[in-house]
């Protein structure tokens, strides 16, 4: 077993661990880090977001405005501290990230130009064509090169974290080029490893997104919060599930059912104008979108495709020229996967898995219930996306929560001591006996794709854009039966270099936690708020479900799901309002 | 029955293997399916030892370039329609040294990014909160084009230089370095040129232009790297025969 130490440890090198590693360099140049993750920085799941980053910048805009379009976005069970934290810190981090170079796309006075987002009030989503998360990510990978501080490894896939005393001192991780095990002892320890999309079978989510970093936090004792809450982007190209961006309903496409009708107007969104009027029609929120689609499908209005029932998005009217300039990628990717110049014609689209709203469960300042261990980004709760994230806002949450817990993890690793290694070097003994017993166990009978594909179909029939109390009873027994097979999953490639095979059965382990996690806090919130949709409880229900739900491990039994309060500050909750009253 | 193809696809496992081999398998057609498809289908239904990368789908990410009956590809960018009737046949990518079946070793490639400082240099640090560098879009034209690359190496694989010459920076590093020099917030071109007009750098390119007919996001790191010749020549020129008249 090697081992080695370090300061600071960050899992996952996406924007939010970029961004934490910079933060933590920047605090302290003296401080070690290590930056670990499973693919080499520019293939993190950061790169496929398309429509951008929303922050205050305009003169028309305050950050009152943002506060409050995120809070009522998010069905009130947003945390408004954070929120208020979050809406503060926004212009700035985008602003940093134009100081490191990220090419941002400028008004004709070359200011930094922005667009407008669903459910936002005032358009303030900075853009780089339809390519923000790319050149975002590539910004921090490029710039965190000047930090020498800044090792990393890549191509390690983390495991478990090292917990002694309640404290975190580090994690035990697979470097895949040799198989070897390596533990990683570190003063302070950052999660930063995205979504867990990859649960479900259809997602706009790249392969890697399977919640590893919120299931290794939840095994160490760490809540996973609000995990019911999975958002449907609105526009996902059938079949392949890529997304196209809520940036082509920005810059004025619309959406239309097979008779050719804006049926957004059926669905308290209207009035129908021609031009984009915000908080309204298409640039409502996804849930509400997402929402409508499932009415309309049930309606007989929807059209067929072998890949499922679909809507259309077309942007024709706005012209090649600018579909060129704001949207070359959205048309690049439509013609390549569904064969459509949406130059010339509509895009099919359909609602995909996006996005989990939920996740390790932090304070506002990145910190999670052990000391040592923070988590930012998607794969974290800090709570500021409530029950629907408005888009645009993620990319800015993991710059202003990657910052906040570098900075957070820089300070703890300065003010307390190496822990003892003892422990960790048990703990890490028991996890490389663990991975040999893998290797040895013969005549296991389940497999990887087996499990998988089952964990897909009763994860989306139970818990998709409706649910109900019988449908997720099923999925939750299911899950629990998908558990105990996995104990008896079938490694078949027993070699030592990049064995994607061990990687796929530790993933789906993560998975089947994180799918259990959401699952049973969906089975226990009896009501209906933002994107968690009860068709036995359609009514939000503030006397008893204003609360944070927390999915709390108990190994081979399915979590406790206990609740906390919101912090409400100064927004009451009201009813969400979109369309014409919404002006 | 329906419709098969037919992959031959590359095998090697270090551990047990002295040398590559090919392995067949025949995997079901679909029109709009692309080879990573084929790929998955491989893992998941005929044989979960093979390995390769892969994440985003949507060829942004850049991980699951490989090549494809000689040509270097994105395998979710290489559609199964294209190579109707043919066998397919799928290898790592060529100049890279092969980790294990469909997955090569790119550590001289993270070096190499490296080395050209792809980050950048402002003449003055201009503090956060006096906002934007202002960037007309014209101004931003100059460069867009050059930040548009996913680091998918199929450059490489098509550029005989790097066949040639391992230290060879190649195309996706410089020009990302270019990328950086005609950025208009940027004045670190001299301190990049170590590198970039070094013997490893933009002199090695015999320009074949290889690198920009494979790139699959319209890079052109050829006329990155003619750019970059005539610059610095003229640059060689200004330092020598007008002393002092160098920026």
């Amino acid at each position: 077993m090697d081992v080695i130490s370090t300061d600071v440890a960050i899992i996952g090198a996406g924007g939010a661990g970029l961004r934490a590693a910079i933060a933590v360099a920047e605090t302290d140049p003296t401080l070690g880090i290590w930056l670990i993750s499973k693919v080499y920085p520019m293939r993190s799941h950061t790169v496929a977001a398309e429509g951008g980053a929303a922050g205050v910048i305009k003169d028309n805009d305050s950050l009152d405005y943002h506060f409050h379009d995120t809070v009522s976005g998010g069905d009130w069970l947003c945390d408004q501290d954070a929120v208020e934290l979050f809406v503060n810190a926004a212009p700035l981090e985008l602003m940093q990230l134009e100081h490191w170079g990220c090419p941002w796309s400028r008004e004709a006075s070359g200011k930094v130009a922005v667009r407008p987002f669903g459910g936002m009030k005032i358009e303030r989503t900075w853009f780089a064509a339809d390519q923000s998360g790319f050149h975002i990510l590539h910004t921090l990978f490029q710039t965190s090169l000047k930090y020498p501080s800044i090792r990393r490894l890549d191509e390690y896939y983390a495991t478990d974290l090292l917990v002694e005393d309640g404290r975190c001192i580090g994690l035990t991780a697979i470097e895949m080029r040799s198989g070897r095990v390596v533990a990683l002892q570190a003063r302070a320890v950052i999660i930063a490893t995205g979504g867990s999309g990859r649960v479900f079978p259809f997602t706009t989510n790249g392969a890697i997104k399977t919640g590893d970093g919120m299931a290794m936090a939840y095994r160490a004792g760490v809540a996973l919060k609000d995990m019911e809450f999975v958002q449907y982007h609105p526009t996902g190209l059938p079949g392949t599930g890529i997304l196209i961006t809520e940036g082509s309903r920005g810059e004025g496409g619309l959406l239309i059912n097979k008779d050719g009708y804006r049926y957004l107007q059926d669905y308290n969104l209207g009035p129908p104008d021609p031009w984009p009027r915000l908080k309204a029609m298409e640039l409502g929120p996804r849930d509400r979108l997402s929402q409508a689609f499932w009415h309309e499908q049930r309606k007989g209005r929807t059209a067929k495709t072998p890949y499922g029932d679909v809507v259309f998005l077309d942007i024709r009217h706005l012209g090649e020229k600018k579909i060129n300039e704001r949207l070359p990628m959205v048309r690049e990717l439509a013609q390549s996967y569904a064969d459509v110049d949406p130059v010339h014609e509509p895009i099919p689209v359909r609602p995909v898995v996006h996005y989990t709203m939920g996740g390790i469960h932090t304070d506002v300042n990145a910190a999670t219930s052990v000391p040592g261990l923070f988590a930012a980004g998607e794969c974290a709760c800090v709570s500021i996306n409530g029950a629907n994230r408005l888009g645009s806002n993620s990319l800015t949450e993991l710059l202003v929560f990657g910052e906040c817990a570098g900075r957070g993890a820089a300070t703890f690793a300065k003010t307390n001591s190496g822990a003892g290694s003892a422990a960790a070097g048990a703990a890490a003994q028991a996890f490389e006996q663990r991975i040999r017993a893998l290797f040895t166990r013969a005549g296991a009978s389940e497999t990887v794709s087996g499990l998988r594909k089952e964990m897909h179909d009763t994860i989306e029939e139970g818990a998709g854009i409706y649910r109900s109390h019988a449908s997720l009873q099923e999925t939750c027994r299911k899950l629990a039966e998908l558990r105990r097979r996995y104990a008896n999953v079938q490694l078949q490639d027993r070699s030592n270099v990049f064995n994607t095979d061990l990687i796929a059965v530790l993933e789906l382990g993560a998975m089947l936690e994180v799918a259990e996690a959401i699952a049973h806090s969906a089975a226990c919130r009896k009501e209906s708020r933002g994107s968690h949709q009860r068709l036995d409880y359609p009514e939000r229900d503030d006397a008893n479900y204003l609360k944070h739900s927390l999915a709390t491990y108990r190994g081979a039994e399915p979590p406790e799901v206990s609740y906390c309060d919101v912090v409400i500050t100064r927004s009451k909750p009201a009813e969400r309002v979109y369309g014409g009253a919404a002006a | 029955m329906s419709e098969e193809v037919t992959l031959e696809i590359l095998r090697y496992r270090p551990e047990t293997e002295s040398e590559p081999r090919f392995q067949t398998y025949r995997v079901p057609y679909h029109e709009d399916w692309v080879v990573l498809d084929a790929l998955n289908y491989v893992k998941d239904h005929l044989d979960a030892t093979l390995s390769y990368r892969w994440s985003c789908h949507m060829a942004i990410c850049g991980s699951c370039g490989m090549m494809i009956n000689g040509e270097a590809k994105l395998a979710c960018h290489a559609f199964l329609r294209d190579y109707r009737n043919a066998v397919i046949r799928i290898e790592p990518l060529d100049h890279f040294p092969i980790e294990r079946d469909l997955v090569i070793v790119m550590d001289s490639f993270m070096e190499k990014l490296s080395s050209v400082k792809p980050y950048l240099i402002p003449k003055e640090q201009k503090p956060v909160r006096d906002g934007e560098y202002v960037q007309t879009p014209l101004q931003l034209m100059a460069f867009k084009q050059y930040t548009l690359c996913i680091n998918c190496l199929l450059c490489y694989a098509a550029c005989p230089q790097t066949a040639l010459n391992e230290g060879f920076a190649g195309p996706a590093a410089l020009a990302l370095a270019h990328r950086y020099n005609l950025d208009s917030r940027d004045n670190g071109k001299e301190q990049r040129a170590e590198v970039v007009a070094s013997d490893e750098g933009i002199w090695e390119c015999t320009f074949v232009g290889a690198c920009s007919e494979v790139c699959p996001k319209h890079v052109d790191p050829a006329a990155a790297i003619q750019q970059t010749k005539i610059s610095a020549s003229l640059d060689w020129f200004k330092a020598r025969l007008m002393p002092g008249a160098r920026r």
